[in-house]
């Protein structure tokens, strides 16, 4: 270490509206694990895309290797050594795992060659994979790991990882940090993006952390703990959730041997999923997404009808009931995308209140719509749950995720619903609003409802579930009451690490 | 340079604007056509646009108008409705034959029967036609999964041979001394859709096509099954998750657009055009998709652009036997109305900003 490899000095960006990074300066050494921490919209990502040549800045300079650095593109970034793992993948899923690598490269070797160099790779830096199999039929982290080997095949000297391990099982985490430990030694430096404060305290060797476009600190992420690093971040006190004042009663909803064929080609189907829930309990649901998430939110919301007898309420078969007649009865859900499932993008929020809120307010009169009951819906949402917005008439898009997600939940629970099943309730939502929420389902809960918390983070569900099973390839495992369980056996529960049987041949 | 930002709320002044600076536009564009034929420009719009409003022979070309923008209204109603919810149905020309084929079926068939009862049961089969000739394309999208854009497209075709057919054949006039064509439903007392005010042009289509621009608006703007069709064009998951049912709705837009495009037809062989002839239909179902997106899907729009467009083919008429400009160049110019709506629509979306690019 010792040696700088990137300074930023002042680096500026403004969109209309926004200025998105504000003088941001910060160093990276040879072979440092620094994080860039901060909540949605602190600036991370516009930083790392300028630091990658997708965004150009307005002012400022960087320096990388000890020369002025001003990438025009991401090629001209990855000439100098710069590399960048997204969160989102650039994958084919019909193509396999050597075609999907050379369709990234500027002359890729012939594929025999190439899939024996991700043979050497991949073990050298105990990054299982396997080039022939095909992306569709890969786990998230294994999609993650076939991202990774593309970039250390042009060897880099920084190495850019935007929330890596979102996606991935426990297990899996600790074979990513296993790699980055050893790039990391063999004095590859890695800037390293997450809001998780545990994983960054064990892994990161240096912080910044921005808050609206500005740096507002630095530190050794080991010598703080994940509180003062949430208060850095956050930049106030920090709410802990208050589960108390529930009390379990009868069993209201139960799931038995659901099954469903698969919606997508390569989407899981669901197999004999089966669950109980009980007046004022919540159930989380933890699992890597793509193993069964939205097709289970989609069958109990009613969107996909099931078989008879596999979905009850209250003990009435609703397997064949739609989204509206379960509403009647009391069911309720919010699904994973906000825009486009749970809201619709170009309507006023008035008009998206009227969306799920039909049945269970009075806002239609024979049919006739009521759009002032339908407004004041809307603004007492907007009120009961604070979302930041000029007014009820905005179009749903114009809202931050954050406050989106909180108009959708605050939109199913003041339609006072007795089973209520989120899907990534807090995906992509700040701090400050993901706490709101948790605390909005277990307030729910403590009325007398049902709640089921479907979620890839597993903090979160610790946090505010009573039990927990896991959500693996579209099978549900027994559930086990979250109190005392720990994170391996967690881990466990979620199939452990993906392909660990092929790196062993 | 120039560069499009997405505007982070649709802009409601913009999208009434564009159909005004889409008109402006076709017009600005057809003027320079117009002189590249060698025409005067001026004198052509002016011949399109004003005279037969405000021309020397304006009362007869007024009373036109409605006669030529109630089937477009009509039929555009229908359409919009599917539109909104992301199902296109191109073929309301067929339905619109088959509509007609019906009713006037029926009429020539208890010829010379006359009875209060006729009329109206000529409306339900004009109507009932249209709706099961757009039930085709519909059940084969739910059953089959086709396109319906394809389907219903096609089935046109199939309906103008049908009505060459029954031109020539079943419904030909037995006193026609060897013409083709039907009997002349103008003559035939029970079964005429008369004018109903004199001078006007108004007659039944004209009602059928205000109720259903009035049905339209309380349908889109003010019933939850609107809401839900609006919901399903913008975000289809998004409707599914608010209980729309995507086979029930495909069926109800066909049937319903079908239905209105048959009534168009119904209200035209019984009134201004008389009899089934191989040439009856005249392009009303395809001009009513451009009159449907002239008035931005909504009711009143649609009201609006109707007319406009009626007054664009009274006009073009016009034009074409007194600048003797050919038909082509008239259709281009209605083509372009379209063209730069769609065009222009960009602004009620985006932002256009000049300057330099920062990526």
């Amino acid at each position: 270490m010792g040696t700088t490899l990137l300074k930023i000095e002042g680096l500026t960006k403004a969109y209309p509206g926004v200025v998105a990074n504000d003088g941001v300066g910060f160093e990276v050494g040879r072979g440092e694990v620094h994080a860039l921490l901060g909540e949605n919209g602190a600036g991370k990502s516009t930083l790392v895309k300028m630091i990658y040549g997708l965004v150009k800045p307005d002012s400022g300079t960087m320096t990388f290797n000890g020369a002025p650095y001003t990438p025009a593109e991401p090629r001209a970034a990855r000439l100098s050594g710069v590399a960048m793992v997204f969160q989102h993948f650039s994958l084919f899923e019909a193509l396999n795992v050597a075609e999907n690598v050379a369709l990234g490269m500027e002359n890729p070797p012939p594929l025999r060659d190439l899939a024996r160099r991700i043979r050497e790779i991949s073990a050298a830096y105990g990054l299982p994979l396997d080039p022939e199999r095909l992306v569709g039929d890969l786990s998230a982290g294994e999609r993650q790991r076939v991202e990774i080997i593309r970039c250390l095949l042009q060897d880099p000297k920084l190495l850019i990882m935007d929330e890596p391990t979102s996606v991935l099982t426990p297990q899996e985490v600790d074979i990513l940090f296993h790699t980055l430990r050893k790039l990391s030694s063999e004095g590859t430096a890695i800037l390293y993006i997450s809001h998780k404060l545990e994983e960054i305290r064990s892994l990161c060797d240096g912080a910044t952390i921005l808050r609206g476009g500005k740096v507002v600190g630095s530190c050794v992420p080991r010598e703080k703990t994940a509180r003062e690093l949430a208060e850095m971040m956050v930049g106030g006190e920090f709410t802990t959730t208050d589960r108390s004042g529930r009390a379990l009663g009868a069993t209201i909803f139960e799931v038995k041997a659901l099954s469903l064929p698969s919606m997508s080609q390569f989407g899981p189907s669901l197999r004999e999923v089966s669950l109980s829930l009980r007046a004022g309990e919540v159930l989380g649901i933890g699992g890597v997404a793509g193993n069964g998430q939205e097709e289970l939110l989609a069958t109990l919301s009613g969107e996909v009808p099931s078989a008879p007898g596999t979905v009850k309420l209250h003990g009435q078969d609703i397997s064949d009931l739609g989204p509206n007649d379960r509403r009647r009865l009391g069911l309720q859900g919010a699904p994973e995308e906000r825009l486009g499932h749970a809201a619709v993008p170009n309507m006023s929020l008035t008009d998206n209140a009227l969306l799920t809120g039909t049945v269970r307010r009075p806002l239609t009169r024979k049919g006739f719509l009521d759009m002032t009951a339908a407004r004041l819906f809307a603004e007492e949402i907007i009120q009961a749950f604070d979302v930041r917005t000029p007014g009820p008439h905005v179009a749903a898009r114009a809202l931050s995720g954050g406050n989106l997600q909180k108009f959708v939940i605050g939109r199913e629970v003041l339609q006072a619903p007795e089973v209520l099943i989120v899907n990534q309730p807090t995906w992509g939502v700040d701090a400050a609003a993901a706490a709101a929420i948790r605390q909005a389902l277990l307030d729910l809960a403590a009325k007398g409802a049902a709640v089921i918390v479907i979620s890839q983070d597993l903090d979160e569900l610790m946090e505010i579930a009573d039990r927990f099973c896991a959500l693996n390839e579209g099978r549900l495992s027994d559930p086990r009451p979250t109190e005392g369980l720990t994170i391996d056996e967690i881990g466990l529960m979620l199939g452990g690490a993906h392909g660990m049987a092929e790196a062993a041949q | 340079m120039i560069r499009l930002v997405k505007r982070p709320v649709p802009s409601k002044a913009w999208s009434w604007a564009t159909p005004l600076i889409a008109v402006l536009a076709t017009m600005i564009a057809g003027g320079i056509l117009f002189a590249a034929l060698g025409k005067n420009p001026v004198e052509a719009i002016r011949v399109i646009f004003w005279d037969p409003l405000f021309g020397p022979n304006a009362g007869y070309f007024r009373g036109q108008l409605l006669v030529k923008a109630a089937p477009l209204i009509l039929i555009a109603s229908g359409l919009a409705v599917g539109f909104r919810a992301g199902i296109w149905n191109i073929g309301a020309e067929g339905q619109y034959i088959i509509g007609a084929i019906c009713g006037a079926a029926l009429a020539l068939a208890v010829y010379p029967t006359e009875s209060a009862w006729l009329f109206p049961a000529m409306v339900i089969l004009g109507a009932l036609g249209g709706f099961l000739w757009g039930l085709i394309p519909a059940l084969l999208k739910v059953i089959f999964g086709t396109n319906e854009i394809l389907v219903s497209l096609m089935l046109v075709y199939v309906a103008q041979n049908l009505l060459a057919y029954m031109a020539f054949g079943p419904l030909k006039n037995p006193e026609g001394y060897g013409f083709p064509g039907s009997r002349n439903l103008q003559q035939y007392a029970s079964a005429h859709n008369p004018e109903l005010i004199m001078g006007t042009g108004a007659h039944w289509g004209v009602v059928a096509a205000l109720i259903a621009v009035i049905g339209a608006y309380i349908l889109m703007h003010r019933h939850i099954a609107g809401f839900r069709i609006r919901v399903a064009g913008e975000a289809p998951r998004a409707a599914r998750f608010a209980g729309v049912v995507p086979a029930r709705l495909v069926v109800f837009c066909l049937g319903l657009s079908g239905a209105l495009a048959g009534l168009a037809g119904l209200f035209e062989v019984s009134g201004p055009s008389g009899q089934i002839t191989d040439s009856f239909n005249a392009g009303y179902g395809f001009t009513a998709i451009i009159v449907a997106f002239l008035g931005r899907l909504h009711p009143i729009g649609i009201l609006l652009a109707g007319l406009l467009m009626a007054l664009t083919y009274i006009g073009g008429d016009m034009a074409q036997l007194m600048l003797s400009l050919p038909s082509a160049a008239i259709q281009v110019f209605q083509g372009m109305l379209l063209f730069f709506l769609l065009g222009f629509d960009l602004l009620t979306n985006y932002r256009v900003r000049i300057g330099r690019a920062r990526a």
